[in-house]
């Protein structure tokens, strides 16, 4: 055993490495220009001049300010509708039609998403087609601010709709591991309604587990561009769009500015989630007492419809949304008010195989291997940290968090020169080990809980019978694991399908997959492209999510308590 | 502080071109060019957004490869500044040779900034063969980018002028100027908007405005000075309080781009839209985004023009493949194609008097397209102002109206 533990020893240290490594790279080459210093713009010594011309930027302090406001305000959002839709369904036959229909949702990409949206709510979109000209009246789309709205609620209602898939997906893999059944059993068997049982006895042993992903989603909420360009304000813009508006500045000197706001970026997300922490705190407190008061909240018939209506609420718009950009991307001639295209047309389709096809291909490549990279690192790190006694440490998770909390804009400036100085750009090789440093921390946060809860005694009874450390790890703990393994692989699919910038950045242009594809042509803002690159996009991480719902459930058929839900 | 870096790097460009040696590979010796280029790969970053000028594009890479053997690829950018921030990454990490732009769609401000930090490979593009047809004194922009001189470091490959476009059935008679745009606005709230500064098309409504609002546009053609900003710009201000509250969302918020603007007016949200591309109304009538009905037109006293270009990076690995393509796009057979609606409706930067009778008659049997403006519709293009106030009319703009409340 020492012989394996040994050679397993150095794993998670080289993971660490290949993950903290080039982020903090990143991280110098985002906070030194902050303070002036990018050799190759000019910038040779250290001034605050940066910092100076950011807080002189008009509307800084609004743009932050929605940065916070809309950030956290999804993420709470999104935290409540999960919370609400478990304790209305969980145990029950609803939980497997809101999984089938919301995990699929988690593969669309974030900019698709967005786009289906507002093209449903704004005032010439397809909820406005429909009631028009009757009953409202409407021949011309009515001047009304539905999206870009300067309050960001838009913004934050797309951001919602986008992560409760995500923190849905986190907790039900989880679920098994927090002894959910059998504790939702006992506390309806003492009269407790069942939004109580969950709240009371099941939510305090799963949110330790899902805490990373929830911080992942408020850095998330708070710095993602996409979204926010398409349904954010934009008088002013969120920061995390403005600086990266400075960054495509012609002017590079705007570049010290972009690289100070995304340093005051960072701070903003560290502080989010360091209040948010806080709040856990204030919360478990309260909670407690309010646990201990005994209260059975057997009424709880109107929490549990809101509950459900919140799943239906989450679920409807974005694959409505889709289906307009489906419909989009099927279109001739589609004008207000006509609810559907008076001709449709396979012309965008056509024109846009070639090039689907091949970077499609080119997508799957990279997301295979760096999913199977990843895998194998994190797995042989947790292995190694059950085999040496060592749990992970706190220094060592906070740097987990860095991929997930530093703007990616910003840090990818600095992993772009590394990359061009270690001859790594533009190779397929390259961008594989860039999508690994965004793929290995989601497949490692969502796998570490799941792990560390996986009951101790199946292993010890398994080395009680005689089986060797690697048997236990390859027929006992994988096999239980098989749900949150494949569950992890199949988000890191997913954000290796989606990532844009590093893809760009560090593939030179010469790599090109569906995003970057996708992308380049949502600039033009046609929406028969952007339904068809859409659809394709969100098609290829589906059929991974499809596989990581359907391959547990088919071995385990005959394995009643390796279910989901009972 | 931005200002002051912009006006320092200009005067230290005035100096620099003086200084510049003659480039390797030497563009005067073609065949020493054709040669090296020859089974090269070019890596040419454009802007993507449009998929005909990405078809126009893939045709042109199709003949240099047919005939001179040298392989084009097209690097969709979603902002032309993703090519230069490589360059820079490049040149911060000490990359100086075998750089991975080989070529840049490029113009304006963009150009300006590299050619202030030394970043592109040159002067190539007078040398070359092809630039005997360019229209020098006809089209003067093909030699100065926003009053900034190319000094042949870029090549200009297309012509570009400010056009508006409307449906002729609701708009009969359409406001023919900045003064009578405004009067129309006031009457027709909600039912027009331009893309938000600094987008590129959003700024050249403001100098177009300015430049009509403004007793003497002239003085737009020198870099700005503090002392005649603020009472040249006083006009354009007054202006636009009295047209942001009658904006499409009461100005609360504005389109992101040209694309998106046409997306407004396909939607009927607005009834006047613009582009910088002249054949933009007809290629979407082509494509069903827009009824056949719509028209181009165009203000009293001319609208803004300028001139699309390729430039080379300092660093790149394959100049001579990216100079061989670079000449193929001036050539009259491209130019022509190019000029075609069907294909693109980009208008040519040749001189027709310089072109063989052959080659003319490429171009007069065109057919320009119903909402397509002919050049002589089209009239003089106003020329671009110094990039200087560019920048500081994006940044009032920011001030006064882009940060709400």
């Amino acid at each position: 055993m020492s012989a394996t533990s040994s050679r397993l020893r150095w794993i998670p240290r080289l993971t660490l490495a290949l993950l903290a490594g080039p982020v903090l790279a990143g991280v110098a080459g985002t906070v030194l220009p902050g303070l002036g210093w990018l050799p190759a713009l000019g910038g040779h010594r250290l001034s605050l001049e940066p910092w100076r011309d950011l807080i002189a930027t008009p509307g800084l302090l609004r743009s932050a300010a929605l940065s916070i406001s809309t950030g956290c305000g999804a993420t709470l959002l999104a935290f409540a509708t999960v919370l609400a839709i478990l304790c209305a369904c969980d145990g029950t036959r609803a939980l497997g039609l809101v999984r089938r229909l919301l995990s699929p949702l988690l593969a669309v990409p974030h900019a698709a998403a967005a786009f289906g949206l507002a093209f449903l709510v704004s005032p010439s979109g397809w909820i406005a087609r429909l009631i028009s000209p009757w009953p409202t009246g409407w021949e011309r789309p009515p001047d009304l601010l539905t999206v870009n709205d300067p309050w960001g609620l838009a913004l934050t209602t797309g951001l919602v709709l986008k992560e409760v898939p995500f923190l849905l997906l986190m907790t039900l893999a989880a679920l098994p591991q927090a002894d959910a059944a059998r504790s939702r059993t006992v506390a309806l068997t003492l009269g407790y309604g069942r939004t109580a049982a969950w709240i009371k006895c099941i939510l305090p042993r799963v949110y330790p587990q899902i805490r990373l992903p929830l911080y992942a989603v408020l850095a998330f909420s708070m710095s993602n561009v996409e979204v926010a360009m398409i349904l954010g304000p934009n008088t002013p813009a969120t920061l995390a769009v403005r600086l990266t508006g400075w960054m495509r500045d012609p002017d590079l000197t705007n570049w010290f500015r972009a690289a100070a706001g995304a340093t005051l970026q960072l701070a903003l997300v560290l502080s989010a989630i360091g209040i948010w922490r806080l709040g856990e705190k204030l919360a478990a407190r309260l909670g407690r007492s309010w646990i201990f008061a005994g209260g059975r909240g057997r009424s709880d018939l109107p929490l549990r419809l809101i509950g459900f209506g919140l799943a239906g609420l989450a679920t409807v718009p974005i694959i409505t949304g889709l289906a307009g950009l489906a419909a989009w991307s099927l279109a001739g001639t589609w004008r207000f008010p006509d609810a559907l295209p008076t001709a449709w047309s396979l012309n965008t389709w056509m024109r846009a195989a070639p090039d689907l096809a091949a970077a499609f291909a080119e997508s799957l490549k990279i997301a295979a291997a760096s999913v199977a990279l990843a895998l194998a690192l994190v797995l042989a790190s947790l292995e190694s940290g059950d085999r040496n006694r060592e749990r992970a440490t706190g220094a060592a998770m906070h740097l987990l968090y860095l991929p997930l909390i530093v703007p990616q804009v910003a840090f990818l400036f600095g992993l772009q020169i590394a990359g061009i100085l270690l001859r790594l750009e533009g190779t397929l090789a390259g961008v594989t080990a860039a999508h690994l440093i965004f793929v290995l921390p989601y497949i490692y946060l969502s796998l570490v809980d799941p792990w560390a809860s996986l009951d101790p005694r199946y292993a010890t009874a398994a080395a009680s019978l005689g089986a060797s450390t690697n048997r236990i790890f390859w027929t006992v703990k994988l096999p239980l694991l098989l749900t949150p393994v494949l569950t992890a692989a199949a988000v890191g699919f997913a954000v290796s399908i989606g990532l844009y910038l590093p893809t760009l950045l560090i593939g030179g242009g010469r790599v090109s997959t569906l995003t970057t594809e996708a992308v380049a042509l949502a600039a033009g803002g046609d929406r028969r492209l952007i339904g068809t690159w859409g659809l394709l996009q969100m098609l290829a991480p589906f059929v991974g999510f499809a596989l990581a719902l359907a391959l547990p459930a088919l071995t385990w058929r005959n394995r009643r308590g390796m279910q989901v839900h009972p | 502080m931005n200002t002051i870096l912009t006006s320092a790097a200009l005067i230290c460009l005035t100096t620099a071109s003086a200084a510049m040696a003659q480039p390797v590979p030497d563009p005067t010796d073609w065949d020493g060019v054709l040669a090296e280029a020859g089974g090269q790969q070019v890596f040419f970053h454009a802007w993507g957004g449009d998929p005909r000028r990405n078809d126009y594009i893939a045709w042109a890479a199709e003949q240099v490869q047919d005939r001179y053997g040298v392989t084009v690829n097209h690097v969709k950018l979603s902002d032309t500044a993703e090519a230069v921030s490589r360059v820079v990454a490049e040149k911060g990490a000490g990359r100086d040779s075998g750089g991975s732009v080989d070529l840049i769609w490029i113009n304006g401000a963009n150009f300006a900034s590299m050619k202030a930090q030394d970043l592109l490979f040159g002067p190539w593009a007078e040398q070359v063969p092809n630039w005997q047809y360019v229209d020098v004194t006809g089209k003067p922009t093909v030699q100065t980018d926003f009053t900034v001189p190319t000094d042949g470091l870029e090549a200009p490959w297309g012509m570009a002028q400010v056009v508006f476009y409307s449906d002729a059935e609701r708009l009969p008679d359409p406001p023919a100027s900045i003064p009578a745009l405004g009067e129309w606005v006031t009457a027709n709230p909600g039912r027009f908007s331009y893309p938000q500064p600094p987008d590129f098309l959003g700024v050249t409504f403001l100098k177009q405005a300015v430049s009509a609002l403004i007793p003497d546009p002239s003085i737009l053609q020198h870099p700005v000075s503090d002392a005649d900003y603020d009472a040249v710009m006083e006009p354009l201000w007054t202006w636009l309080d009295t047209l942001t509250p009658n904006l499409w969302r009461s100005g609360r918020a504005y389109p992101a781009n040209t694309s998106h603007l046409r997306q407004l007016l396909a939607d009927g949200e607005i009834e006047i839209a613009f582009s910088f591309n002249q054949s933009e109304a007809s290629a979407a009538i082509a494509n069903g985004e827009l009824p056949d009905t719509v028209r181009s037109w165009v203000l009293e006293g001319g609208t803004i023009g300028n001139a699309n270009f390729v430039a080379i990076p300092y660093n790149a690995s394959a100049a001579a493949g990216a100079m061989v393509f670079a000449n193929f796009l001036m050539s009259p057979e491209a130019q022509a194609h190019a000029q075609d609606p069907a294909v693109l409706g980009n208008f040519t930067v040749l001189d027709m008097a310089a072109l063989s009778p052959e080659d003319r008659a490429l171009f007069d049997a065109l057919d320009l397209g119903t909402a397509t403006l002919t050049p002589d519709q089209l009239g003089d293009a106003l020329p671009e102002p110094h990039p200087s106030w560019m920048e500081r009319l994006s940044l009032d703009w920011t001030r006064r109206y882009g940060v709400g409340q």
